[in-house]
């Protein structure tokens, strides 16, 4: 009844296939808008980096006159207290990134752990931090923020930790759904009843797969905690001491900028901000975007099949 | 002997006593054997029953609790070099049944017993080294593989949750076995692939070699060829043969073609909503059945031959769903014989007059 | 008399983007297809994943994607309904040549009751509407045996042989005179598979319905349809009579395909065929079987083998079969 196992050939059948890329290469290479994203926040990072060797002036001592406009010496003027502004731009984008990546990290950390137990453990567990995160994602981020600010007192190691704690509620979120279906998955399945634990199967087989997501996650998170910096500075919660690009609006809109016609205390500031976060957006939306395969535009276009004409029958023809 | 080795898990006997096959294999098995004279695999009366949840109006409207009545006792047993096909459409609770003998489901009752050891709502870490003796392959090819892991992953991953294997070196020279020993030869121009640069064929075979790399006695396959090509499947099945005849392993198979079962299984159960309503070797079920639902099953199979059109009993309607189970015989509105005894009086599995020993069938007219 | 269906020489290639390591590539899934469909046949397009049946009947209803593009004549009563592109093929699309695709029991719109999405072609071909549409609907769903009164229920209310019968009811919203029926009962059970089978069977009887039916699985094609053609690497390897492709196969394909198909009470052994279908984006020399074949012959290496007369309505491309073919022209 049975039959011999077949010599199977298979040498010929297994061509070398190419390599599978890097998947964050095949982002990059498909889309430009990734490539534009991740160059600016490139640019700012390395900005950030050799920003005390490259500033022309110290942000903290007086080089100018008040609100003194653009000129060769001060390319973006100076501001109210005639500090170059162009080095309290570069100066203030040091602590401004720092205190994004910083407040993500800690986003990051806690809403991933919570996103992959909940979604993998289930049952009770999930219901119970789940709940938890309920709670925390409704709450107005900055009115917390604010209370928060004001109970603690305005450091720049309290704002990390507001942001942080407001942010990992929609990580969480997303990550417990992708790991949710991924535990359904067939292998997660057949690593279960090869008999790995726990601790296993969630470090090999369903970090490696929500690594994507998760990064993803953090670059639009970084973009968040960069702007609620920017408004808790704004609205005085942070240390004034500090140098933020949040402090500079904040001193800038303080002091009079505006009615002096002083736009150079202002604008660039904005700029920057806003470019970072836009920076962040598209190379996060990138990724999010190659992650969902549903998002893809995949359509039986009614209007464009091409018609060819054959020149003749057989081979030939082609 | 086959051309293949049958692969021998360290930890047995020394690892240069493969030359002798046939000595190792014996000793492998002996070893494993608690209980001298127990099936390989006995179940015995299995429930498995999952409750729905109540939404809230029918809790306060107190109505009874439904449950989906998935396995409702079911009782068999396979023996080393057995191959058993669980026959039976959607709902049959086929499924199910192999769920609970995997251990990745507690039944409600009943019991099953791996060589003389009640499994049966056993904990996880008891069930843990019980999981060598135990493996499943899984019906999606495209699915089973951790698309991430190198095939060479994939294989060591089961040694590695089990401690099989002295060194990396150690545990790729396994690996290469059970690779061989699936078919994939030769085995190192597979260690590298990613599963995408596999045929669906290809990606069973290391779904196989990954669960035989544990020495199992008892191979679980849900579906192992439907989603292969037809010319591939045969391939497959043949391997899962050569498993049985050559390592004695007992292979149960759930599969709906009952053309597969009929050519590769010795022995049949036909299952429906959550009981077996018929069962014996291959040949006797299919060529003598003696339940109306084989029957019906049997006649509607379509056939390679144009000019053998037999008439089919086509049945109306579709299984019913396991939350309520017909009273009486689970066949009885369905079934095209059904007498008033039958709606009354749920039949048992027994051997029916005209058929061979061994053969049992659930119906009052058999 | 021309048929109701014929497909002549029927190309279709897709472009394949830039991965990064391999230029822009073409796949070939269609080459050179030749069938006739008359009414009230039932034929059948047998072959493993990948052999280019799905493309075809896309292309028979122009549904093809953007990145495809095709040549030869697809010719409905007569008329070339690919000559002008969508424009042509159009008027015809459902009203005449109608398909119900492959897992159609899932792509049920879930929002939408079913007698509206059965309606819903009628409204949009101007075939009836409103109250009409869905009486007509009703009607449709008797056909294939539903309660009418089921139209008013959402598709996760129906089980899944139910609703692949609503999905061939929906394709025959606006009468048409052809079927295609992609993988029909794939993921049926095997007496839903039946009962389906049946449905359609009394369909093309009773309207005069012309079906294809593609599907991969053998035994289905030999128990519903009359003729059938087997195609492998986008071409077809051999074509006829259910009764001469099982009894008389001139093509090694058709015969492995049968013996690695097990039977209920066959005796035989069941076989595997070693090896796996070609690439399709480069062009090969020679018959595509060949690596595979377990009896090639030296010019099978080299030249392509085409479709030829072995017997009465029966074609096959394969070298082997030629001597049958010499014969028969001779013999004319």
């Amino acid at each position: 009844m049975s039959t011999p196992i077949q010599d199977l050939s298979i040498a010929e059948d297994v061509a070398p296939a190419p390599r599978r890329r890097g998947f964050f290469i095949g982002v990059l290479r498909e889309r430009k808008a990734a490539v534009v994203g991740l160059a600016i926040i490139v640019f700012f990072v390395v900005l950030a980096i050799v920003a005390p060797y490259i500033s022309p002036y110290s942000a903290s001592a007086q080089s100018c006159g008040v609100y003194a406009p653009p000129s060769i010496h001060h390319w973006l003027g100076c501001d109210d207290g005639g500090f170059d502004m162009l080095s309290e731009l570069m100066q203030g984008g040091r602590i401004s990134l720092v205190v994004g990546f910083a407040a993500t990290l800690v986003a990051m950390i806690i809403g991933g752990g919570v996103g992959i137990v909940s979604g993998y453990f289930g049952r009770w567990i999930d219901v119970s931090l789940m709940r938890v995160t309920d709670y925390l994602l409704v709450i107005p981020d900055l009115v917390f923020a604010m209370v928060i600010a004001d109970l603690w007192g305005a450091s720049l190691f309290h704002v990390i930790i507001v942001i942080g704690i407001l942010e990992w509620t929609t990580t969480a979120r997303v990550i417990r759904a992708q790991v949710m279906s991924l535990r359904e998955r067939v292998y997660v399945k057949r690593a279960k009843a090869i008999g790995s634990g726990h601790a296993r199967i969630i470090w090999k087989h369903i970090m490696p797969q929500i690594g994507p997501l998760l990064i993803a996650n953090t670059v639009l998170t970084v973009a968040i905690a960069i702007y609620l910096e920017t408004a808790l500075a704004f609205l005085g919660l942070e240390d004034p001491t500090a140098t933020t690009w949040g402090t500079i609006l904040e001193h800038a809109f303080d002091r009079t900028a505006i009615s002096s016609g002083a736009w150079w205390a202002i604008i660039p500031d904005g700029f920057a901000i806003a470019l970072v976060i836009v920076g962040c957006f598209l190379f996060g939306q990138a990724i999010e975007d190659a992650l969902n395969p549903r998002l893809k535009v995949a359509h039986l276009s009614m209007r464009r099949w091409k018609i060819r004409t054959l020149v003749g029958r057989g081979a030939d023809a082609i | 002997m086959s051309e293949t080795q049958a692969f021998v898990p360290p930890g047995s006997v020394s690892a240069d006593a493969v030359g002798s096959q046939s000595a190792v294999a014996v000793t492998t098995v002996a070893d494993r054997e608690p209980q001298i004279g127990a099936p390989l695999l006995e179940v015995t009366d299995l429930v498995t029953h999952y409750p729905l949840r109540r939404g809230l109006i029918d809790t306060a409207a107190r109505r009874p609790r439904l449950r989906v009545h998935a396995v409702d006792g079911v009782s068999f047993r396979l023996d080393r070099g057995e191959m058993m096909a669980l026959v039976g459409e959607s709902g049959c609770g086929k499924t199910s049944t192999v769920q609970t003998i995997l251990g990745m489901v507690k039944p409600t009752s009943g019991a099953v017993r791996l060589n003389g050891t009640d499994i049966a709502g056993m904990a996880d870490r008891q069930m843990r080294p019980l999981r060598r003796t135990v493996q499943m392959i899984y019906q999606d090819p495209y699915e089973s593989l951790d698309p991430r892991f190198r095939v060479r992953q994939t294989v060591e991953e089961p040694m590695l949750v089990h401690g099989i294997g002295s060194s990396s070196a150690d545990r790729e020279q396994l690996a290469v076995s059970a690779l061989e020993q699936a078919g994939l030869r030769p085995a190192e121009l597979f260690l590298d692939r990613y599963p995408h640069e596999l045929s669906g064929g290809q990606r069973q075979r290391v779904a196989i070699a990954a669960a035989l790399v544990l020495g199992p006695q008892l191979l679980l396959a849900d579906e192992p060829v439907s989603m292969l090509d037809v010319s591939v499947r045969a391939g497959v099945l043949s391997l899962l043969d050569s498993l049985r005849k050559d390592a004695e392993m007992g292979i149960l198979m759930i599969t709906h073609d009952l053309s597969t079962a009929a050519h590769f299984a010795d022995k049949i159960a036909v299952m429906y909503l959550g009981r077996i309503v018929e069962q014996g070797t291959a040949s006797e079920v299919v060529r003598n059945p003696q339940h109306p639902y084989t029957k019906a099953l049997l006649s509607v199979v379509p056939k390679r031959d144009p000019r053998d059109r037999s008439a089919p009993q086509i049945l109306t309607g579709e299984t019913p769903d396991p939350i309520l189970v017909p009273r009486g015989c689970r066949f009885n509105p369905r079934c095209p014989v059904a007498v008033d005894r039958c709606r009354t009086e749920d039949p048992a599995l027994r051997e029916p007059a005209p058929a061979a020993i061994g053969h049992l069938a659930a119906c009052h007219l058999a | 008399m021309t048929s109701l269906l014929e497909v002549e020489d029927l190309h279709v290639w897709f472009e394949l983007p830039r991965t990064g390591h391999q230029d822009r590539s073409q796949v070939h899934a269609v080459q050179g297809v030749n069938f006739e469909l008359q009414p009230g046949e039932r034929f059948g397009l047998v072959g493993e994943s990948g052999c280019g049946k799905t493309t075809t009947v896309l292309a028979l209803m122009g549904l093809l994607p953007p990145n495809a593009s095709l040549a030869g004549q697809v010719r409905l009563d007569g008329k070339n309904i690919l000559a002008g592109g969508e424009d042509t093929v159009r008027p015809y699309r459902w009203k005449d040549i109608a398909m119900v695709f492959q897992g159609a029991m899932n792509a049920l719109n879930p929002v939408k009751k079913v007698g509206w999405q059965i309606a819903e072609p009628m409204a949009f071909h101007e075939v009836a509407e409103g109250k009409a549409a869905l009486k007509r609907a009703g009607e449709l769903l008797e056909l294939v045996g539903i309660p009418a009164r089921a139209a008013r229920r959402y598709p996760h209310e129906f089980s899944g042989g139910m609703r692949q019968r609503a999905s061939i009811a929906m394709a025959l919203a606006c009468e048409p005179k052809i079927l295609l029926a992609d993988e029909p009962t794939t993921a049926l059970d095997v007496m839903v598979q039946a009962q389906i089978l049946e449905l359609l069977t009394r369909l093309s009887d009773e309207l005069g319905l012309g079906v294809i039916l593609v599907t991969h699985d053998l035994p289905v094609v030999a128990q519903v349809c009359e003729r059938a053609a087997v195609m492998y690497a986008g071409e077809i390897a051999e074509t006829g009579p259910m009764d001469s492709l099982y009894h008389r196969p001139q093509h090694p394909y058709t015969r492995l395909l049968f013996a690695a198909t097990p039977d209920l009470y066959g005796e035989g052994d069941v076989t595997s065929i070693p090896g796996s279908p070609p690439r399709l984006d480069t062009e090969l020399p020679g018959c595509p079987f060949r690596p595979r074949c377990d009896v090639p012959l030296e010019k099978c290496a080299d030249v392509h083998p085409l479709l030829r007369w072995v017997g009465d309505e029966h074609l096959a491309a394969c070298h082997r079969a030629e001597a049958r073919a010499d014969e028969l022209a001779e013999a004319k």
